[in-house]
């Protein structure tokens, strides 16, 4: 069992689609202690339907806008967990009409809005978990390859993504000293909830699946499994790195 | 898949995303107002449609099937 003893948050799940919750069951089934994370009340009824009666799991409600709310949830995974081995985190979110029509019309609030969820949000959340974090802790974030190329479609939320590969550095930067390594997972794109406001989905996904070298798909079960991967000690050493999890789509010339 | 096909796998997809009874589930059911989904419950209904009929809904259609008889129509053609 590699993550036999460790405990970490993974940040936030809306239902079985959402890539966090195949982290958190890739994590639960490696064998750690899984505190899942859900934005409001109505998502916190819908997680709790996913976890009810497996006990490897724990709920918490927290909203990256509201600093209290953080305040809140560090007492509340002290009190759980004391300490935590890791820190996932998996929400991002830009105004649909903003993701709907050409990158140049963005508005400011919607920029405002997708960097302050997206990407500020990680820095808010590894500043409030700091003392919690053991020595060695792993922090992860999911990005997606329109931070470095212009996709069709992900406008805004492709600029937000930039700062945040950007944010990791520095958080790797700052984090080392006691070991804590911070990295970026980046999928291809996953048919889930935040995912399908992004115009034509269907055909991004087909456009990838056929390019790509791997023939086979990557999808919420690959993000898990290569979660578990820098859960572990196995990367100790590793950190502001980002890995694709895109059965290779990021380096084909087709 | 004809018709009815249709109507059978979307019934059954709707009783288990939307927990309602077998006899709620009628064509002329609309999912907000008959079956009390809302509009995190009607995307994910969608997203389980996709995966039995293996379709693409894409969420501009989704704005349209208001109904079961209007998925059915949607999926049946
Ligand atoms: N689906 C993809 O194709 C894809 C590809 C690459 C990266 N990602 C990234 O993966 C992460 C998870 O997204 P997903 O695709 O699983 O979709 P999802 O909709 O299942 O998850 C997004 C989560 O973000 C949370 N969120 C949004 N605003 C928030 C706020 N203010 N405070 C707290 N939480 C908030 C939502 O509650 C939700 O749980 C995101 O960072 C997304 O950008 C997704």
């Amino acid at each position: 069992m590699l993550l036999k003893g460790k405990k970490g948050l993974v940040l936030n799940v809306t239902n079985k689609n959402s890539i966090g919750w195949g982290i958190a069951e890739a994590a639960a089934e490696y064998g750690a202690e899984v505190g899942i994370g859900a934005q409001n009340a109505d998502m916190t009824s819908r997680v709790q339907k996913l976890i009810d009666g497996n006990d490897a799991y724990k709920l918490f409600e927290i909203d990256f806008q509201d600093d209290a709310q953080m305040g809140v949830l560090v007492e509340q995974v002290k009190r759980t967990y004391g300490k935590i081995d890791f820190l996932v985190h998996a929400a991002a979110y830009a105004p649909r009409e903003d993701l709907q029509g050409r990158f140049i019309d963005t508005s400011r609030a919607g920029f405002s809005l997708a960097m302050e969820v997206s990407c500020y949000s990680l820095i808010t959340l590894c500043r409030a978990m700091e003392p919690l974090l053991n020595d060695d802790a792993s922090v992860m974030t999911l990005s997606y390859l329109g931070s470095t190329r212009a996709v069709d479609g992900y406008n805004v939320m492709g600029v937000a993504k930039a700062g945040l590969e950007s944010t990791v550095r520095y958080l790797a930067a700052d984090l080392g000293d006691r070991g804590i390594r911070v990295n970026t997972l980046s999928p291809g794109p996953v048919n889930t909830i935040s995912a399908r406001g992004v115009k034509d989905l269907a055909g991004i996904l087909e456009r990838v699946h056929e390019r790509a070298p791997l023939k086979r798909p990557y999808g919420q079960r690959e993000c898990g499994l290569n979660a578990v991967y820098l859960m572990s000690d196995l990367s100790l050493g590793v950190t502001g790195q980002l890995i694709y999890i895109d059965s290779g789509f990021n380096v084909s010339g087709r | 898949m004809d018709r009815n096909e249709v109507f059978e796998k979307v019934k059954k997809v709707t009783i288990e995303q939307l927990g309602v009874k077998e006899g709620e589930v009628n064509e002329s059911s609309s999912f907000t107002e008959d079956l009390g989904a809302d509009s995190l419950d009607v995307v994910e209904l969608v997203m389980a449609l996709e995966d039995e009929f293996g379709a693409d809904i894409p969420d501009d259609d989704v704005q349209n099937l208001k109904t079961v008889g209007n998925v059915v129509d949607y999926l049946a053609k």
